[in-house]
């Protein structure tokens, strides 16, 4: 298994700060977040209080409308809560402005989108580069990096080529490199086997599994049973509240389902 | 984004899009290229100007017999029959400035030799008239005093004259016939070419004693102008007021009324020259701005149409870091690369099409660094100002909603 040795190679930065670091990622008190929307105002969390340790896998889960977007985008500091407490690494990130939330966003958070979300006619090694650009890394060392994230996520060899030469599969590697490539405290993925194959989705989420087992810790939103199964906490979303929240208890394993897949010959 | 990267950045969107990229700047291209073909024409045809002037010889003081009102109708130069020969010998008597002066006056007539025949203008003057023109002989020589004294049937001719009439052959020592008499010709006058201040040719013209010109075929004994060279340059201002002085008080014109003469000096043309030249300038400038105001706008609208096309790239350069600043600069810079690509490329068009007109109409250019680096300046400018909001919607955008657009 290459794509696991080179993981477990690179990611030691992420173990390091793991036994460094203080216990809570991410401390969530009473959200509470109102769109108005001109005479009607809509409530898309009400009161959500949460804690997410270092090193946690964890998938939030929910129906459309059930508020668990609002509340990724407020985590991504893409969004701030109406009323609430969000601490990030001890952070409040209520009294940052938007600069300093955009230095958040680019070094303290890898984000994975459903839709990739790659910068077409740019190839994946450049795509990858894109943070550290904004995080004014020089070049030397943003091009170490950026082949060191491609290699972590298995595409040490396809680092030119352009995302409509990439597959499905492929280009949620080059995003998942991308959201790797400034050492993040936390991955956010937004339903990042969403446009993929049942076996492509078990692929990714053997590489999340891997970084988390490396330390890193990662929340991601799905509505996929199944892919929840691969995380080890459950949180589900109704109504602007969570309604559930527990440890996963039959963990599936990704090295392992891949096993009981046929592999597609193409 | 450090500034190189960003300029790269601004390259690659750019060169995504050639054909509109091109398009989008032809507008600076053109306002850039015209003012820089046309400022090379007028500097040059300025530079022409100033140098014809000082070849006039630079003590010259010009004195026309000046306008007059006819029961309101107002006759230009050379209208009034008060600048008469006696005033010529006062002036070198009586203006301590005055080193010599020709008495002049002109007709136009038509002029045969053999079977060719050619409408000129007639001047009749002394010799001094052509020391004080610094005006220079191809063949033959100037006629004398004495030809003047006794109103000699002799010529000196112009250089379009000699073309007209005479071709190939030499003029010197022909017999041309001006109306109705025969006149020797003595001598032939170097080219000179258009007149600075009055904008004819030089060169159509002849040259006759002027005793001669007024007996025998004008029949006016007053003079239209008198050429007066003064001792130095600087004595032309003196010798301008002396002159004037002079004509009036024997012109016998009370204070308050109008001169029927006018005086000018050399620096006066110069200063009209220049006059002109600044309002040309003012033309070429409100041009300029026009054509880079157009390109501007071209520019804001291709950026307004790309920030929006670009939504979702905005929104993802945001999620993953890029502040609003990052993002203004990027957009900023981009229209900034179009604005001065498109002003180097005007630049190259312009001096091209300058040298085109140098080539084929002869027109004097003259390209000066300093109107190079103004448009320059101005396509700078120009990008900035319309690049800015275009940029500043891009900063503006909510990064979830960039991110959701399609």
């Amino acid at each position: 298994m290459s794509t696991q040795q080179s993981i477990s190679v690179a990611i030691g930065d992420f173990a390091a700060r793991a036994k460094s670091g203080p216990d809570a990622v991410i401390q969530v008190q009473d959200i509470h977040k109102i769109y108005s929307l001109g005479e009607t105002q809509v409530h898309a969390l009400r009161g959500v209080g949460l804690e997410i340790m270092r090193g946690e896998f964890v998938a939030i889960m929910g129906a459309s409308g059930s508020g668990k977007s609002t509340f990724m985008n407020i985590l991504g500091c893409l969004d701030k809560p109406s009323s609430g407490r969000y601490m990030l690494e001890g952070t409040d990130v209520a009294q940052l402005d938007k600069r300093q939330l955009a230095a958040i966003r680019n070094r303290k958070i890898g984000f994975v989108f459903q839709g990739f979300n790659l910068l077409a006619r740019t190839t994946a090694l450049e795509n990858t580069e894109l943070p550290t650009l904004y995080a004014r890394i020089d070049k030397v060392e943003r091009h170490r990096r950026a082949l060191e994230a491609l290699k972590m996520v298995g595409l040490g060899e396809r680092t030119d080529h352009f995302p409509s030469q990439l597959s499905g599969g492929q280009q949620q590697r080059v995003a998942i490199a991308r959201a790797l490539v400034n050492r993040p405290s936390i991955l956010l993925a937004d339903e990042p086997t969403g446009n993929l194959d049942s076996r492509t989705s078990v692929e990714l989420m053997e590489i999340f599994q891997a970084l988390n087992d490396r330390g890193l810790t990662i929340i991601l939103v799905t509505h996929e049973h199944d892919i929840a199964q691969f995380a080890k906490r459950n949180i589900v979303f109704r109504d602007g509240k969570i309604r559930r929240d527990e440890a996963v208890t039959n963990r599936a394993i990704a090295g392992e389902v891949l096993k009981t897949l046929p592999v597609l010959e193409d | 984004m450090d500034l190189i990267s960003t300029i790269r950045v601004a390259f690659r969107a750019l060169a995504r899009n050639r054909l509109r990229t091109t398009l989008t700047m032809l507008g600076i291209i053109i306002g850039v290229g015209a003012v820089i073909a046309m400022v090379g024409i007028g500097q040059g045809a300025d530079e022409t100007i100033q140098k014809q002037l000082a070849n006039l010889g630079s003590n010259m003081v010009f004195v026309s017999s000046g306008s007059r009102n006819f029961g309101g109708l107002r006759i230009g130069w050379g209208a009034t029959k008060t600048l008469v020969t006696e005033d010529v010998t006062a002036m070198l008597r009586e203006c301590p400035a005055v080193a010599s002066a020709a008495p002049g006056t002109q007709t136009s007539a038509q002029v045969v030799f053999e079977n060719d025949n050619w409408g000129t203008r007639i001047t009749g003057s002394t010799p001094e008239y052509f020391d004080i023109r610094a005006w220079p002989f191809q063949s033959g020589a100037s006629f004398t005093q004495d030809d003047v004294t006794t109103a000699a049937n002799v010529a000196v001719i112009g250089d379009t004259v000699r073309k007209n009439l005479f071709a190939t052959t030499e003029p010197v020592g022909k017999t041309i016939r001006i109306g109705n008499l025969p006149f020797l010709v003595v001598g032939v006058l170097e080219a000179k070419g258009q007149s600075p201040a009055m904008s004819e040719d030089q060169d159509d013209n002849i040259v006759v004693p002027l005793t001669t010109l007024q007996k025998k075929i004008t029949g006016q004994p007053w003079l239209r102008f008198v050429m007066v060279s003064a001792k130095s340059r600087s004595a032309s201002y003196a010798a301008k007021e002396q002159l004037e002085a002079l004509l009036r008080d024997r012109h016998r014109i009370r204070p308050g009324m109008d001169d029927d003469f006018t005086v000018r000096n050399l620096a006066d043309m110069a200063d009209l020259a220049k006059e002109s030249s600044q309002v040309m300038t003012v033309l070429l400038g409100t041009i300029a701005g026009i054509s880079l105001l157009v390109g501007g706008v071209i520019i804001m609208n291709v950026m307004l149409v790309s920030v929006t096309e670009r939504t979702r790239e905005i929104g993802i350069r945001m999620a993953i870091g890029a502040t609003e600043g990052d993002v203004q600069r990027q957009f900023l810079i981009e229209a900034l690369v179009m604005s001065m690509i498109g002003g180097a490329i005007g630049v190259v068009f312009g001096v091209g099409l300058a040298y085109a007109t140098y080539f084929i109409g002869g027109w004097p250019i003259l390209i000066s660094p300093a109107a190079v680096a103004g448009a320059a300046a101005m396509a700078m400018a120009v990008g900035i100002f319309f690049g800015y909001y275009p940029a500043q919607k891009a900063a503006q955008l909510d990064p979830i909603e960039a991110l959701r657009y399609e």
